[in-house]
């Protein structure tokens, strides 16, 4: 046992960190520093530089662009960009999408769409829930009626990140509405935006930002060879996903930086006539989360470890505890950003730029500290809310 | 000890209530909103009717001669309703400094029009540097001939940009954080040299940033005397943690409600969410919380005209970290029983949530009364 990175880990890691360095443009990396997300542009722009130097899809396999990095390399890739920080890999695209179509896909659809999702030449985001289907996303109900060689799809997605923005969607659909088993309907469908009969609803968050929609399904024709793997096992694809997007959820280097940036904002703020960063009580906060980072950095390591010793290709139900702990060092370090803003994190300064004649009212780092932690509330609900992923252990791991 | 409200308490209560509750809609206040003002002049118009602008004031100036206990009630409807108008900046902040600090003539001149409606008020005492800092005053006030000349800029001024009249702390001697060279004005929100710019916070509700250049003031413009000013900011900013406890344990109430509800009628696997026991732990969570939150918020209204200075600011710093952890508390969880849609800005738990997030950056955060706390640990 050597919990220590060996030397040509460290070595990986600068190389890592002088590529970003070399290739982020530093207005893009200076706004994500103090909590703006990249726009879609910035995240293609990025996403091509990362491809173009066969970094884009480190986790598919080697034949697809993938890497041939050891899972500890792939962490601290990942821990890399989200430090930096930069856009993450396109989360839909490569982290949901790649993996299963070239687990499940066919020669074709491997052929065509792995090389664009690699490239963000698709945009895709992920139509799973459904009004009445959230936690138990099973129960989703929208319809795919065989046709000839079409499906024709009518219903309701909802909480569909980034389809304002999408070029594809990948959606569960009910194939067969008589099974046994509501799992046993299902059917995993690639779906272009484009297509006639969709319609794209906005739904504005609580921090004020468009990323979450509506998206209606009306007669929508989709062609067969659009399905992934056979009709009505597209619960085995959704479940196969799933445990990819919990693993990559718990981005603790984003947590990271959130810490780095509230300690770099206490430094110039101000408390009882000295900075904040002086003040006893945040240092214990910021030393409690540098605690539990630590600890979830390990736990990530051996997980990652046990999973590549492993080779059924099932979820690992620990991925459960990654996204959980993860999930809740996002919000403990929005939370420990928007506190240190204070008084001057509370008003809109974003949006209500022109009513103050485009003149800050605060230091500019001010004005964006609430947004996040407002957005990140949302952590334990997406990706399998975190009571659910309670669930998975308790049954999985606990066996109760 | 006694808990009982008297019949006059229970009666306002009831009808600022049946107010609300018929005119102060979820649906309706997002119309207040959009307003020119960002809330409704008609609402006030009813609030003066019912005599709430008149609450605090002594029946000499047309008031109702209530007191803290009074305010609370009323601003815990106002929490449920997550009322708009600006009746904390108003009554009760430049209220407080008003009738701690002001003169007969001020008082006279000034509280019926209050009273009556016709004059709205704002405290400008923070400043960009000062965070929870009662002391950092940087704004100036020097004497001049007849009057006095004001300079300098106040920050996130609740309600701002409406006020007729601006109470302004402004330091007339000692260096950055003399206690003792700080003095009240009262300066007309139109006098020649101030400039606002009004916003709306992160909960809805409005404030402004506001400079002053070279602002001439009379004699008359002195709130109190020379000096004297950082005992009464202290005054007003418990005020403001009593009144704005109470409308947090109102939005607590609500959360609360809202949520249970959910519990009862959101269906997934085949039955209510609210069956499963870990959420009910959670809204058994909530509960305890919103009860704990209420029993500070009462300390505070009890505490308002205390006047052992030792005994008042202790109890205010044990009410503020209480009721500031029970609505981080029940406001975090209101959204996570209610998965995706309480993320939402068309579902009203956003909203409470963002209004009791403004609470915890007002008048002191809970780290900062923590440590107030923490030196007192011997
Ligand atoms: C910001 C954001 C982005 C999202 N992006 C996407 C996306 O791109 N694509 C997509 O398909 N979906 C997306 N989602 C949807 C997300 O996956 C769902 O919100 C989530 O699965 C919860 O479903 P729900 O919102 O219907 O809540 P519900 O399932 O109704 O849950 C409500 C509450 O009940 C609890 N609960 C439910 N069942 C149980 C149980 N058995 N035991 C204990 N507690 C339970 C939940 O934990 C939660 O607290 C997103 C959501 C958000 C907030
Ligand atoms: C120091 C001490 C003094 C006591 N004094 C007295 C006394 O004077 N008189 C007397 O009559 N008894 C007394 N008791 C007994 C006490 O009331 C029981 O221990 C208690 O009711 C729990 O019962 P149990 O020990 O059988 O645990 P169990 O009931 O078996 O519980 C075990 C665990 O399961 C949990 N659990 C059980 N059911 C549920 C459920 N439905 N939902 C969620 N969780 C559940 C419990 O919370 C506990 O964590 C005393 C116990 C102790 C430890």
């Amino acid at each position: 046992m050597d919990l220590r990175f060996t030397a040509e880990e460290i070595a990986w890691r600068d190389e890592v960190r002088a590529f970003i360095d070399a290739e982020l443009d530093p207005a893009l990396r200076e706004r994500m520093r103090v909590g703006f997300g990249p726009t879609k542009q910035e995240t293609i722009d990025w996403q091509r530089k990362l491809n173009k130097k066969g970094w884009a899809c480190p986790g598919w396999p080697e034949e697809f662009g993938g890497a041939t990095w050891t899972p500890v390399q792939r962490l601290i890739f990942n821990e890399a960009i989200q430090s930096a920080p930069a856009p993450d890999l396109q989360g839909f695209n490569i982290t949901m999408l790649g993996p299963v179509l070239a687990h499940f896909g066919t020669p074709e659809q491997k052929a065509y769409f792995l090389p664009r999702a690699a490239n963000l030449d698709d945009w895709w985001c992920q139509g799973f829930s459904e009004p009445g289907a959230g936690s138990d996303l099973a129960s989703l109900k929208t319809a795919a009626k065989r046709e000839g060689d079409f499906y024709i799809v009518n219903g309701q997605k909802i909480w569909t990140s980034t389809a304002h923005m999408a070029d594809w969607i990948f959606a569960l659909v009910r194939t067969d509405p008589n099974a046994r088993k509501k799992q046993e309907g299902i059917s995993f469908l690639l779906i272009d935006m484009k297509t006639p009969g969709i319609t794209v609803r906005p739904i504005i968050s609580i921090d004020g930002s468009h990323h979450l929609n509506e998206v209606f399904f009306d007669d929508v024709k989709v062609p067969v060879h659009q399905r992934v793997y056979e009709e009505n096992r597209g619960w085995d694809v959704a479940k196969y996903l799933l445990g990819n997007e919990r693993s990559g959820i718990a981005r603790l280097g984003k947590s990271r930086a959130n810490l780095e940036f509230a300690v770099d904002t206490a430094r110039q703020v101000r408390s009882g006539g000295a900075p904040l960063v002086e003040d006893r009580g945040f240092r214990h906060r910021v030393a409690q989360i540098e605690v539990d980072i630590k600890a979830l950095e390990l736990t990530q390591m051996r997980v990652i470890a046990a999973a590549s010793k492993k080779s059924d290709g099932k979820p690992d139900p620990f991925s459960s505890l990654l996204k959980i702990k993860g999930t809740e060092l996002l919000q403990a370090t929005s939370e420990l950003i928007m506190d240190t803003g204070g008084p001057m994190a509370m008003p809109i300064w974003a949006s209500e730029l022109h009513a103050l004649g485009n003149e800050p009212i605060a230091p500019e780092w001010a004005g964006y500290m609430a947004a996040p932690y407002l957005m990140l509330r949302a952590a334990s609900i997406y990706g399998g809310t975190n009571e659910i992923q309670r669930n998975i252990l308790n049954k999985a791991v606990l066996r109760l | 000890m006694d808990f009982d409200l008297t019949d006059d308490q229970k009666l306002l209560t009831d009808s600022v209530a049946r107010l609300l509750g018929d005119r102060y809609t979820f649906e309706a206040r997002k119309g207040f909103q959009k307003q020119d003002a960002g809330w409704s002049a008609d609402m006030w118009g009813q609030f003066a009717e019912m005599g709430l602008l008149g609450l605090p004031f002594d029946e000499a100036y047309g008031g109702f001669g209530g007191g803290a206990v009074d305010i609370m009630l009323v601003m815990e409807q106002f929490g449920k309703a997550l009322v708009l108008e600006p009746y904390l900046a108003t009554v009760v902040l430049a209220g407080t400094a008003l009738r701690v600090a002001g003169s007969e003539a001020q008082k006279s001149a000034i509280l019926p029009e209050i009273i009556g409606g016709a004059m709205k008020l704002a405290f400008a005492h923070g400043e960009q540097g000062a965070r929870y800092d009662l002391s950092d005053v940087t704004t100036t006030a020097r004497k001049a001939a007849g009057g006095w000349v004001i300079d300098g800029a106040k920050s996130v001024v609740l309600h701002g940009d409406c006020a007729d009249k601006i109470v302004v702390s402004a330091r007339t001697s000692g260096d950055r954080n003399d206690e003792a060279g700080i003095t009240l004005f009262l300066v007309d929100g139109d006098a020649k040299g101030v400039t606002r710019r009004g916003y709306q916070l992160r909960d809805g509700t409005r404030a402004a940033e506001i400079s002053f250049a070279s602002v001439e003031i009379g004699d008359d413009g002195l709130l109190g005397t020379l000096g004297t000013g950082f005992a009464v900011i202290g005054r007003v900013g418990e005020a403001g943690i009593s009144a704005m406890s109470a409308e947090v344990v109102g939005s607590m109430d609500k959360m609360l409600d809202v949520t249970l509800d959910y519990l009862r009628t959101r269906q997934q696997f085949g039955k209510a969410i609210g069956e499963n026991q870990v959420l009910q732990h959670k809204a058994a969570d909530m509960l305890m919380a919103t009860e704990q939150g209420r029993s500070m918020s009462m300390l505070a209204a009890m505490m308002v005209d205390e006047t052992d200075d030792a005994e008042r600011t202790r109890n205010f710093a044990l009410a503020k970290v209480g009721v500031g952890q029970a609505g981080r508390f029940v406001s975090q969880n209101a959204v996570q029983l209610h998965g995706g849609i309480g993320m939402t800005e068309e579902y009203l738990i956003g909203h409470y949530f963002r209004r009791v997030m403004m609470f915890e950056h007002s008048f002191g955060d809970t780290a900062y009364y923590l440590n107030k706390l923490a030196d007192q640990v011997h």
